[in-house]
């Protein structure tokens, strides 16, 4: 038994090492180090025997000596197995051994005695390994992303894997893409013309949500039930199927190629969204609040003007950021409805550029950030608002 | 009294409520019901333009006589296969001109000069001329008289609105189109999405349920993917997976896992052999669905782990005690509490991968059998500008969404109260 789990210990622990290893050595590679192998034979035998000297060792020297001692070793080892590496990776190297051998703190030959230890194993390393992973795989395109937008055409065709950064560069040579972008593609007035868009349908669609939100809450009316199930089922509609019919009215009525069509488009589309999400949060507001308005002689008005509002703006808060991200992502709508890069938004923009085959990738990327930059902004900032109301009132995709 | 009051209240409510009612009618439900009346005509994107007049002016000296001018207007039918009734023309001068030998279709009213030109078929086009003088004998300054636009008015019908049905469409939708690939390739396309980012959000959301350090840093960079605009990262992925130069195939082959580069997203068969069986994948659908789902796990991982986060804590103390292992906890304690909130989650994205377009469109185009439904009525519609057809496979879409919701709340509809 005692021996079973040792081994599972041994296996799933050296292969999280590698693991985090061969990334590290990914990375490293994309820095312009040139490394063919991922040597992963070599480093997993070496990790088997590193965690079997730490369980052996056990409590007989202090922790912090033994993950030391036993990281500076297998570094040192590892600098002669690979001696063409600088030191910074070396040092790297040393690190992530340093962070395993601290994760291993709670294994001796002791407590792989306990019940059950060989899945607590598995599901600690799977823990550890999903976490890098996820990570990983999240953050590298964004990685690509901001990196290829700092580099040149030649240096990226000299070696697709060189995403150093030359930072002895001037600061001019190395924004080069994003003055480009600004100078020759105009992005400057797409930004503001993709800011005014959805400022704007942030503006309207509280505009038209507030009340409306507002009487499905409180108010008793004909059709009520209907109207707020058919908010969710609309809400399910896909816009593919509404682009064909107002892409024709459009037309005929002018209003394709302008930013107020699209406003109305945007409007309309997220609705559905605000009104279901702003009803949730007026529910919640004592009654008594607005009978006491009522007593006062307001009107409608008057108490969504003045008790309403006031009392939800976390709400209203939360509503419009979301409002603002939808239609700054949006891109379906504005590649039917733009098609004069007068009127382009951001997003309309970049789709553009990549139609044009001898574009430079920097430039594409160099536009890429500047698009995501609000949004990530905005959401890392607002995190705890947004997440609430992502799981309330769901925002589609 | 109260009776009043209830009346009242019926108003506010209908005010309140009816302007985003009728944005909401307009934008969103009248397209729908648009399609079906779109889909049962034979209409081009060139068609949908009402056709109009146009007139060109251009003004001529006439030899040395600079009291007079001739005006030329190129008149014309801006439509190629519409007839236009009734033409009006009028246009307007400076006082003390007046034409002279106005044509008889013609005829002169204070200052403006009006015609009419009858019917013009489909590319009628004519150049209609004024000879004009100035009553005074003083030349005419050619600036105004150019400034004045002439104003054109006609009947013509809008071909959107012609009662010309025909069924052609839906059949060619059926029989031509290589329908049960499109259909399939969509399902497969939804399905996968669909069961990967519900299977990676349960994995995500256990893993960040843990108590591990930097949980919450951890919860938003999960959700970048989620919340970033779908051109940037589309456009990084077909960067990252581009064969030519692009960095996944670069490291593949620097590392030598293969020998050379795959298109992930321009080939649509890729050969490859399991335990000595061979069998063909569909390569670029697979990396679309991929994308997919790293694009949405995001969303499903929220929703579970909002729900982990309410089991109590107890019920997995009470197990320790029982000593049940940690794969019994998940399967016995954690799945029974997550399985409404994933019946929910697999229909709702169920739905909108079905309808997903941006996704497949900016990754491939819809080339490489990646066709689904959504991007077929790109195609139909604008690259080969037949709306009616476009409309069609749009019915076809919302036929078979009107059934996913039937079977949604059938199934899960009272389920929904519950979470």
């Amino acid at each position: 038994m005692k021996f079973k789990s040792l081994v599972i210990f041994l296996i799933i622990s050296s292969f999280f090492l590698t693991c985090i290893l061969s990334i590290w050595k990914i990375m490293s590679t994309l820095q312009g180090l040139s490394f063919t192998n991922l040597n992963i034979t070599q480093i997993f035998s070496i990790g088997i025997l590193l965690s079997l000297v730490f369980v052996l060792i056990g409590n007989k020297i202090n922790h912090l000596i033994k993950i030391f001692s036993l990281s500076f070793i297998f570094s040192i080892l590892y600098f002669y197995l690979n001696e063409t590496s600088p030191y910074w990776y070396i040092f790297g190297i040393f690190l992530i051994t340093l962070f395993f051998m601290n994760k291993l703190k709670k294994y001796s030959m002791e407590s792989l005695k306990e019940d059950f230890i060989s899945e607590k194993i598995i599901f600690d390393f799977i823990t550890l390994f999903g976490i890098v992973f996820f990570a990983f795989v999240i953050l590298f395109p964004f990685y690509i992303m901001l990196v290829t937008s700092f580099k040149t055409q030649i240096a990226l065709l000299v070696n697709p894997l060189d995403f150093s950064l030359d930072f002895s560069k001037s600061l001019t040579e190395l924004f080069k893409s994003y003055f480009v972008i600004f100078d020759t593609y105009n992005f400057g007035r797409y930004i503001l013309i993709s800011s005014a868009v959805s400022i704007g349908t942030v503006i309207v669609t509280l505009l038209f949500a507030i009340p409306a939100a507002y009487a499905v809450a409180r108010l008793n009316f004909f059709g009520k039930n209907f109207l707020s199930t058919s908010i969710l089922i609309i809400y399910m509609f896909p816009a593919i199927v509404l682009v064909i019919p107002l892409y024709t009215v459009f037309s005929q009525l002018g209003l394709r190629n302008s930013i107020f069509g699209l406003l109305i488009v945007y409007t309309a589309t997220t609705l559905p969204v605000a009104i279901y999400m702003l009803q949730g949060y007026f529910k919640s507001i004592p009654k008594e609040i607005e009978d006491a308005g009522i007593m006062d002689g307001q009107n409608w008005f008057g108490i969504i003007l003045k008790i309403i509002i006031p009392l939800s703006l976390p709400a209203i808060a939360s509503v419009a950021l979301y409002v603002f991200m939808i239609a700054w992502n949006e891109f379906l709508f504005s590649l039917m409805f733009l098609d004069s890069p007068k009127s382009f938004t951001l997003s309309r923009a970049i789709q553009y550029l990549s139609g044009d085959a001898e574009t430079p990738r920097q430039y594409l990327m160099a536009g890429s950030v500047i698009v995501t930059l609000p949004v990530l902004f905005i959401f890392v900032y607002f995190e705890k608002y947004l997440v609430s109301g992502l799981t309330s009132g769901s925002v589609k995709g | 009294m109260s009776d009043t009051l209830s009346k009242l209240e019926k108003r506010t409510a209908y005010t309140l409520v009816l302007p985003a009612v009728l944005l909401v009618f307009a934008i969103v439900l009248f397209p729908i019901f648009a399609n079906v009346w779109i889909s049962f005509k034979d209409i081009e994107l060139k068609d949908i333009r009402i056709p109009e007049p146009r007139a060109k002016k251009i003004v001529k000296s006439i030899s040395e006589n600079r009291s007079e001018l001739k005006i030329i207007y190129k008149l014309r039918n801006s439509s190629l296969i519409q007839e236009i009734r009734n033409v009006q023309f009028q246009d307007k001068f400076p006082k003390d001109i007046s034409p002279i030998n106005l044509d008889p279709k013609c005829n002169f009213q204070s200052k403006k000069v009006i015609c009419n030109f009858g019917n013009w078929e489909a590319k009628y086009r004519e150049n209609f001329e004024i000879t004009i003088k100035n009553n005074n004998g003083e030349s005419i300054d050619k600036k105004t008289i150019k400034s004045q636009k002439p104003i054109l008015s006609g009947k013509a019908d809008n071909p959107l609105l012609s009662t010309n049905f025909t069924l052609e469409n839906f059949k060619k939708v059926f029989y031509e189109n290589n329908f049960v690939e499109l259909l399939l390739t969509t399902f497969y396309f939804t399905f996968f999405g669909t069961v990967g980012a519900i299977i990676f959000g349960i994995l995500a959301a256990q893993l960040v349920n843990q108590n591990i350090q930097g949980r919450t840093y951890m919860r938003g960079i999960l959700l970048f993917p989620y919340v970033g605009p779908v051109v940037a990262l589309a456009y990084t992925w077909t960067l990252l997976l581009d064969p030519n130069s692009g960095t996944l195939n670069a490291l593949l082959v620097n590392f030598n896992i293969i020998e050379k580069p795959i298109n992930l997203l321009g080939q649509k068969y890729i050969t490859m052999s399991i335990l000595g069986v061979e069998f063909k994948l569909r390569l670029a659908l697979t990396t679309v669905i991929f994308f997919e789902i790293w694009r949405y796990f995001p969303l499903a991982f929220l929703f579970i782990l909002a729900r982990l986060q309410a089991i109590p804590q107890s019920l997995y103390e009470a197990a320790d005690v029982d000593g049940a292992s940690p794969i019994q906890k998940f399967i016995h304690i954690t799945l029974p509490q997550i399985t409404a909130i994933i019946s929910i989650l697999f229909m709702i994205r169920f739905i909108w991968n079905f309808n997903k377009f941006e996704d497949i469109f900016l990754l491939t185009g819809g080339a490489s059998g990646t066709r689904t439904l959504p991007i077929n009525v790109y195609q139909q519609g604008f690259a080969v500008s037949d709306i009616g057809m476009g409309s069609a496979v749009s019915i076809v879409i919302v036929m078979l969404l009107i059934s996913f919701m039937v079977i949604y709340f059938r199934l899960i509809g009272k389920r929904a109260n519950e979470v």
